[in-house]
């Protein structure tokens, strides 16, 4: 579609629009600094809540399980769904397209129903709930994810650049590992960013496969939330919008530097 | 004798590996071989084992007893269980319609609006869908509850003297359900609105006809595979939520995904839990299935 100018009732439209987008996080980061405790109405500024945070040992705890969670998941994922790619997009093989069906699943069911599942699953074979459960759930959602991104990438990558570092003499490894890795590095990346993003972002699948003092922060924000609607919630929440928009940017940089 | 040996040892020992090396068959069963057998184990084997927990019975104890039967199934008929059942299609169903109409003018309007600035308009959209959504959703408690800051600015403003109770009803899981879902309806709108060619809205104009009927006859058709691939995106999830109930929908708004959630981990009728999964699983399916064989679409869905 070309460029046309819209006309003035959808330019007004589309602010409204981003207004309903913005507007209910930029209220909640604004009254993180509120000295009010009921968070009724505003006071006056404080940044007494985001000290209450930094002593509040359950929510530190609940950053270090999000976090271990988080890098040993998307750092699997990314390497197990990374090989899928290649293999989904360079070759022909038994069982092609079981493999690719099998792929679709995280999108097209509920996550209920794969968190249940995991449940009954790690029950029946009973395994002890708790971190390592969490991270192996996590592995299998983000493997999906991490293979469409990359698969996306290698999907215009000229198979030539390969055949010319063989002829010149290189083993496969060698190849691999100068040539087809660092020209897919930017997708793997992406897919790395995708899968840490949604490891830290997950409450469902966590919250069916988490066991005792395994709490993520996710867990931790939900019963918070349950209980009670205090500054401190916004002050977390608002640190965690800072840290999601500190990760973006810096993919944004990584991917511009890529290119 | 001795030769024979000889030759088969030798010509076994590299063969793995020189298969793996020449044949380029093995080379992808290597590759994907990895995921294979994750996702084997992680996620279709747990499947499968509920589909066998919920032809079996509870036990006195919340225990599972291994007695083949399909009453967890005809359970379901119950007519408490068959309006939940309707209560979350109809939840769900009206989420997409809100997210169809709020968001198909967005998309609209970022796909003509000049080239360099699309991707940044579609960032924007995206950010907030980046934080947590359980954060996303304690944002519109705050303003919806009803000390909340919506109440205190319609009183202030004198519009209203009485707060009113939006918090804990059905209303407010559909305001926060179309919150956390409209980036999936607007992200494959816009890409199918945006592949649009200009000649074929031009060919329309040039033939006489007015923009109203352009939009009608040519940009319209044209979308609806981005609109499907978004529904289906909204669609699924919605159907499945429990967490949106849980915070903003007090105690009588109980969705599927909150009664499979129940059944786990309240009432532990495990088998019984297990039935409704599957029914849900089902009913996601079917609803995909119909909406894709309408039209034809792929790229959409993966955006």
């Amino acid at each position: 579609m070309s460029e046309k100018k819209p006309s003035l009732g959808l330019r007004l439209y589309a602010i409204l629009a981003y207004a309903y987008i913005y507007l209910p996080i930029i209220l909640l980061v604004i009254f993180s600094f509120n000295s009010q405790k009921l968070n009724v109405r505003w006071e006056g500024f404080t940044l007494h809540w985001y000290g209450e945070l930094f002593r509040d040992q359950d929510v530190l705890l609940a950053t270090r399980n999000t976090l271990i969670v988080a890098f040993v998941s998307t750092l699997l994922s990314t390497i197990i769904g990374t090989l899928a790619a290649l293999a989904l997009q360079r070759y022909r093989f038994p069982g092609y397209t079981i493999s690719e069906s099998i792929l679709y699943i995280p999108v097209i069911i509920p996550e209920v129903v794969m968190g249940i599942s995991l449940l009954v699953f790690f029950a029946m074979i009973n395994f002890r709930l708790g971190l390592t459960t969490i991270t192996l759930s996590h592995i299998a959602f983000n493997i999906p994810f991490v293979t469409l991104v990359v698969r996306a990438r290698l999907h215009g990558f000229d198979k030539s650049i390969e055949e010319a570092a063989m002829d010149l003499g290189a083993n496969w490894l060698i190849t691999f590992w100068r040539v087809t890795l660092p020209t897919i590095m930017p997708g793997v990346l992406a897919g790395a960013l995708l899968a840490f993003t949604l490891s830290l972002d997950d409450y469902v699948i966590t919250y069916f496969t988490a066991g005792p003092g395994s709490t993520t922060l996710p867990l931790r924000v939900f019963s918070m939330v349950r209980f009670a609607v205090t500054p401190e919630v916004n002050a977390l929440s608002a640190l965690w919008i800072l840290t999601v928009f500190i990760v973006l940017g810096m993919g944004q940089i990584l991917q511009r530097k890529q290119t | 004798m001795q030769d024979t040996v000889n030759q088969k040892t030798k010509y076994r020992a590299p063969s793995i590996l020189s298969r793996l090396r020449e044949d380029p068959q093995s080379q992808g069963l290597a590759l994907i071989s990895p995921t294979f057998l994750y996702l084997m184990i992680f996620m279709i084997l747990p499947m499968v084992l509920v589909v066998i927990l919920s032809l079996l019975t509870r036990g006195p104890y919340g225990n599972v007893v291994y007695r083949l039967n399909l009453s967890n199934y005809t359970r379901l008929i119950d007519p408490l269980y068959l309006r939940i059942l309707w209560f979350s299609l109809w939840t769900a169903g009206l989420t997409t319609i809100l997210s169809v109409l709020i968001g198909y003018p967005l998309a609209y309007y970022i796909a003509r609006s000049p080239r360099n600035q699309r991707s940044l308009l579609l960032f924007l959209i995206l950010v907030p869908f980046w934080t947590n959504f359980i954060i996303r959703i304690y944002a519109w408690i705050m303003i919806l509850r009803t000390e909340g800051l919506l109440n205190t600015f319609l009183i202030n403003l004198g519009v209203i003297k009485v707060p009113l109770d939006i918090l804990y009803t059905p209303t407010a899981v559909l305001i926060g359900m179309v919150y956390e879902f409209l980036p999936f309806m607007v992200l494959p709108l816009y890409t199918s609105l945006e592949k649009i060619e200009n000649a074929q809205l031009e060919a329309a104009a040039d033939l006489g006809a007015p923009p109203w009927k352009v939009f009608l006859r040519v940009t319209f058709p044209l979308s609806v595979p981005g609109m499907i691939a978004g529904s289906i995106l909204v669609f699924i999830p919605a159907m499945g939520m429990f967490v949106v109930p849980d915070l903003m929908g007090g105690a009588k708004t109980i969705l599927v995904g909150n009664l499979i959630r129940n059944q786990f981990l309240v009432a532990r009728d495990w088998p019984f839990g297990a039935s409704a999964s599957m029914l849900l699983l089902l009913l996601t399916l079917a609803v995909t299935l119909l909406y894709t064989r309408k039209a034809g679409f792929g790229e959409e869905l993966l955006v």
